[in-house]
């Protein structure tokens, strides 16, 4: 135990249990990394056919796996690069197609242990994902950042090797594979969105009514002149407007609890 | 293209960043305000949404594919079916059909 040395004698024992928990709460979130690394890896893919067609090479889809770690936010920011649209437009979609962790980092930041360091809230925090989130609040306690360090060691390879991927073999495979293949982000979506649906009938009737807005958007003659993009953060805002407007979520239905059992799914 | 792809993605990346970091590490309180926290639940749910359909349609080679993937993930994800065998069902669903479908 070369490391108990660097510990006073008088702390020996509680810096001997120190390490002994962080390594087997990064061999726990390795473990636990391992079936969404197998599902980020056929979404990842799925997300490199989409930027192939935005015009990205296999090194930039790897180097936005890498960096961002967020399926509908690179899948819109992709968007954005195929329209040739502006800066601050990309800004926006990234916002909007990324605010639900926004939420997930208000409800993480409330189940940190005051003695935690800064340093893993700025570490931990680069790392939000739907999935993430969702196991790492599903452990009791105070937050154990190397539990997540684990999960993200296997997740974060398979998000980005994914991404190449789906860029490099886009070119290779059949058109029919690629087209099959293409939906795999689409279906991660409707996984996310249906079951909120299914326990709250607002969020229901507010998907249907987006799916509507949307189809409408893409065919009316002046709104679909607009990118993609700004139809996307103009029919967010003003939907999430209107519903929080009428049907306002109660104290006890706060979004931490909803994005929770969303998240504890995969 | 006029614009550059890194500085896109480095825009995309500043902003993701950010999202995620600043209300973990600025909020130590939970947010009070009735209309704005209700804005963010309902926001993920709708801007998926909104992203799903029509694109869903587009993305295949033939729309009645897309659709019924759209349909069948929609039924898959009622039925409590997690995250990876939904994509995995819409996948499959667009491949069986365009064997018909496409010639």
């Amino acid at each position: 135990m070369p490391l108990s040395s660097l510990c006073g004698r008088p702390e020996m024992n509680t810096c001997n249990s120190f390490l002994s928990n962080h390594k087997r709460a990064l061999a726990d979130g390795m473990r636990d990394g391992i079936p969404i690394g197998l599902g980020y890896l056929a979404v990842a893919f799925s997300l490199g056919v989409a930027a192939r067609k935005a015009g990205l090479t296999a090194f930039q889809g790897f180097l936005a796996s890498l960096l961002n770690n967020a399926s509908a936010g690179e899948y819109a920011g992709f968007t954005v690069i195929a329209a040739d649209a502006g800066y601050l437009e990309m800004a926006l979609m990234t916002l909007v197609a990324n605010a639900r962790y926004l939420l997930m980092s208000c409800a993480l930041s409330q189940r940190f242990s005051s003695k935690t360091p800064l340093r893993h809230r700025l570490l931990l925090g680069f790392d939000i994902t739907d999935e993430l989130f969702g196991i790492t609040i599903a452990r009791p306690g105070p937050i154990q950042p190397w539990y997540t360090y684990g999960a993200i060691l296997i997740a974060i390879p398979c998000w980005s090797c994914g991404t190449a991927l789906g860029v490099t073999a886009g070119n290779v495979l059949p058109a029919r594979a690629v087209s099959s293949l293409s939906v795999a982000l689409y279906g991660m979506f409707i996984a996310i969105i249906i079951p909120a649906a299914r326990e709250n009938r607002v969020v229901a009737a507010f998907v249907l009514l987006s799916f509507l807005a949307s189809f409408a958007a893409a065919n009316l003659p002046l709104i679909s002149r607009l990118s993609q993009g700004a139809r996307t953060i103009l029919l967010t805002v003003t939907l999430s407007a209107l519903a929080a407007a009428f049907f306002p979520v109660s104290d006890t239905a706060e979004g931490g609890e909803n994005t929770d059992k969303k998240g504890g799914r995969p | 293209m006029t614009h550059n792809i890194y500085l896109y993605l480095a825009v995309m990346a500043g902003v993701t960043y950010a999202i995620r970091v600043l209300p973990l590490t600025l909020l130590r309180r939970q947010i009070r305000n009735r209309f704005l926290r209700s804005f963010l639940y309902y926001v993920p749910y709708i801007t998926l949404a909104v992203m799903t359909f029509p694109a869903i349609i587009d993305a295949t080679q033939s729309p009645a594919a897309g659709a019924a993937a759209l349909l069948i993930g929609i039924l898959a994800a009622w039925l409590g079916a997690g995250l990876f065998p939904v994509a995995v069902l819409c996948c499959a669903t667009v491949f069986l059909l365009e064997l018909f479908l496409i010639h």
